[in-house]
């Protein structure tokens, strides 16, 4: 998708100007977090697995090349084959190429957030494929045209209102007075629309959540079980998928599922957790007649090695955006490009260019929550402060800004003259503010005072009252005396 | 401090926004610590932990910045800061600036392990378990992120609440929830930040307390700012200003003396 990160500011302020984005952010927040605590709570290993689960991907990535060959080697002993792709456009091309060879004409699609990364729905069209979402979520954002706004909930941004409104306005054959208030009369409209595309497709297209080397299979976790009907009933399944998704065994992704429902939705396991290996074999009931695995890489090679390594543990849970407070304030959208929150900012600017967005690592006030909810314990902030700093080197920062601070590092290094600064500016703020205790506009400081008050000074620095004390003559009251009992109401 | 012959020397780490804003925060850390059987002494060199330029991006100006407190701070047998901002910079961020610096790194380390957060030194270190102090009214308190996150504070402040005469403390809901400061944040991306605080002060309004507290000044300022702008009485104060008994010296953030 093309990005508007670059944006994030413009973005973010149509975002909270937006009533109904507001409404909808609010329902969110509360019910993964809670959903979330409740889950870990009930599992005293949590945290003895979110080691454990770094560990796995730890070792994977130093080892990336040794179990990415070995499962290629699997996939194709099974039947299918590995396609590697460097860039988007060689991903595009390996897919529609394979479409191609069988004349396909519709492709289904389960969710997938490469997809997003390849703007593989628009390249379908362009050349005469219908792509058709079956994730709820997915299907939902396709008609009406959006980008996902969460990674595990495309439609997060939406209320129940807007997709009936979707659902009337794109499903122009059905009775106009029919009821869709019921959230599940939504979804069964949406199942019998999809139903028939089910049935029709030529191709259908999945992520993985796990590509397990020692028995080339692949893995996706869905709750609506459209994975299943997205990878059997046609016949080519493509797995597409990105190259750190990979583990060394079957039990290493079992550990890892362990923490990641947890942490996504707060259930104990998805509904559907679908393991394919290989094209159907003889005998079986059902099943891809062919099996791809399109492989992309697209800058996380890159990343290697880098101060943003451990970005590749992530596996998506989606539990760094649904804790933080910047999310939860704009919503995925304003982010501008396809992955949102925390981990888009780190990832973004590591996969289009810190040029393009550095806003996003910006963008945070390193509270630290999401770092303190992601089961892969990847260090968010840390290396949202890296991004900053290679900003910093690049001379990114506004001007003013870097004037700013680079005038206040000048003081902070001389402490004399930080003494004697302090003491002047204070000593003026502190008797202009004296008699309403807080100013409601300061010269250079309309950032914060557009919004809220600038509590006014004591009027004194501290080191200049502890020098007072230290040298006996404290009379100013702060320190030593309690001078009045003013502990009633204030003004 | 009965049981150890020796009386502790701390040095005082005041914190710019307690320094330029709220010096009486910094003298009730003094009044508590030196309750507590501490001497404290103030080094004169001090300035800022350089979060300011370490959270821009700015490592160079950081690294001069650290090397200057290691250097104040080191010969104390503690360094404590009434924020837990501070002490988290210095504790948990100081090491990773001289990673490639043996030296500075050595000395980094050993800083790490006699730096505090001021109401948790006090708890956890000192063993103080009661403050003589008296407040009359109900209060709140919102668990700074830093604080919080990288130190561990969060039972420390409601043990030393609890023993202070007259004062009843009601839970914030979400008071684990960032407020929007976040240091350079708020000025950068100031109508986000507004709606966080916007958020924030809700929640406070809600629990019906008259008084909010929190331990680092930088969201003591936009918690207040903002409750001041929407015309909220509620008094909001420096956690410590409660603890060593000091409402009575300074009115509270953002409000004038009497009425
Ligand atoms: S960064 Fe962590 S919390 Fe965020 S999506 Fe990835 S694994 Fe989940």
């Amino acid at each position: 998708m093309q990005s508007t990160s670059h944006a994030f500011k413009d973005n973010a302020h149509g975002a909270l100007a937006d009533e109904r984005l507001q409404k909808a952010l609010g329902k969110m927040k509360v019910g993964f977090q809670d959903k979330r605590t409740r889950a870990v709570a009930r599992l005293p290993e949590f945290d003895t697995l979110r080691d454990q689960s770094r560990d796995i991907k730890n070792h994977v990535l130093e080892h990336l090349d040794l179990y990415l060959e070995r499962f290629e080697a699997n996939v194709i002993a099974n039947g299918g084959k590995v396609h590697w792709c460097r860039t988007p456009g060689e991903a595009r091309d390996a897919i529609v190429e394979i479409c191609r060879s069988v004349d396909a004409r519709i492709v289904t699609k389960g969710k997938s957030m490469i997809a997003e990364e390849i703007e593989l729905n628009d390249h379908l069209e362009k050349n005469g494929l219908e792509p058709v979402e079956t994730d709820l979520g997915e299907y939902i954002i396709q008609l009406r045209k959006e980008a996902p706004s969460h990674i595990i909930a495309p439609a997060v941004h939406l209320n129940k209102e807007d997709v009936a409104e979707s659902f009337m306005k794109a499903h122009d054959k059905l009775d106009p007075n029919r009821s869709l208030e019921e959230p599940r009369a939504l979804v069964n409209e949406a199942r019998e629309m999809l139903r028939q595309k089910f049935l029709a497709a030529d191709v259908g297209i999945t992520g993985a959540n796990f590509l397990i080397a020692e028995t080339g299979s692949t893995v996706i976790v869905t709750n609506e079980g459209n994975g299943d009907l997205t990878q059997t009933l046609p016949k080519i399944h493509i797995v597409l998928a990105s190259l750190e998704k990979i583990v060394p065994t079957l039990e290493d992704a079992t550990t890892i599922l362990r923490v990641l429902a947890r942490s996504a939705t707060g259930q104990e396991f998805s509904s559907y957790t679908t393991f394919s290996t290989g094209p159907r074999r003889p005998g079986d009931l059902d099943g891809p007649e062919q099996f791809h695995v399109v492989l992309l890489d697209n800058g996380r090679t890159a990343m290697l090695g880098t101060e943003f390594q451990e970005m590749l543990r992530c596996i998506r849970c989606g539990a760094c955006m649904n804790h933080c407070p910047v999310y939860g304030a704009v919503g995925g959208h304003a982010y501008g490009w396809v992955y949102p929150g925390p981990m888009g900012s780190v990832l973004t600017p590591g996969l289009i260019g810190v040029q393009e967005a550095g806003h996003l690592p910006n963008a945070s006030t390193f509270c630290g929550k999401c770092e303190s909810v992601c089961p892969m314990r990847i260090p968010l902030p840390k290396m949202m402060r890296h991004w900053r700093e290679r900003e910093y080197e690049k001379k990114m920062s506004p001007q003013a800004f870097r004037n700013g601070l680079g005038i206040w590092a000048w003081f902070a290094k001389r402490p004399d003259m930080y003494r004697l600064g302090s003491r002047i500016a204070m000593g003026v703020l502190g008797m202009l503010g004296r008699r309403k205790g807080k100013f409601r506009s300061l010269p250079l400081a309309g950032g914060w005072t557009d919004w809220r008050d600038m509590p006014a000074p004591e009027g004194k620095t501290f080191h200049q009252l502890w020098a007072e004390r230290q040298q006996g003559k404290a009379s100013t009251g702060a320190a030593t005396t309690a001078s009045s009992s003013s502990d009633r109401k204030a003004a | 401090m009965e049981n150890k012959t020796k009386t502790p020397r701390v040095g005082l780490f005041v914190t710019c926004l307690v320094d330029l804003f709220r010096p009486t925060v910094g003298f009730a850390a003094v009044k508590l610590l030196e309750a507590a059987g501490c001497t404290v002494e103030v080094p004169a060199s001090q300035t800022c932990c350089g979060q300011p330029a370490y959270n821009s991006g700015d490592r160079a100006d950081t690294k001069d910045i650290a090397r200057a407190v290691i250097k104040a701070f080191e010969e104390f047998d503690y360094v404590v800061a009434p924020s837990g901002s501070c002490a988290g910079m210095i504790k948990e961020h100081y090491g990773e600036l001289f990673a490639d610096e043996p030296e500075w790194a050595q000395r980094a380390a050993h800083l790490k392990h006699r730096t505090y957060e001021l109401i948790s030194f006090l708890v956890d270190v000192l063993g103080i378990e009661a403050v003589d102090a008296e407040y009359t009214g109900t209060i709140t308190y919102h668990d700074s992120c830093s604080g919080l996150r990288e130190l561990g504070v969060k039972q420390q402040p409601r043990t030393l609440l609890r023993s202070v005469g007259g004062l009843t403390l009601t839970e914030l809901p979400g008071a684990e929830v960032c407020c929007g400061f976040g240091g350079t944040f708020c000025i950068k991306y100031p109508e986000i930040s507004n709606k966080m605080v916007g958020e924030k002060t809700i929640d406070i309004a809600r629990t019906g307390a008259d008084t909010l507290l929190a331990g680092d000044m930088g969201c003591l300022l936009n918690m207040a700012g903002k409750l001041k702008r929407e015309g909220s009485d509620i008094k909001v104060r420096h956690v410590a200003e409660i603890l060593a008994d000091m409402t009575r010296d300074v009115p509270p953030i953002g409000d004038t003396r009497g009425a």
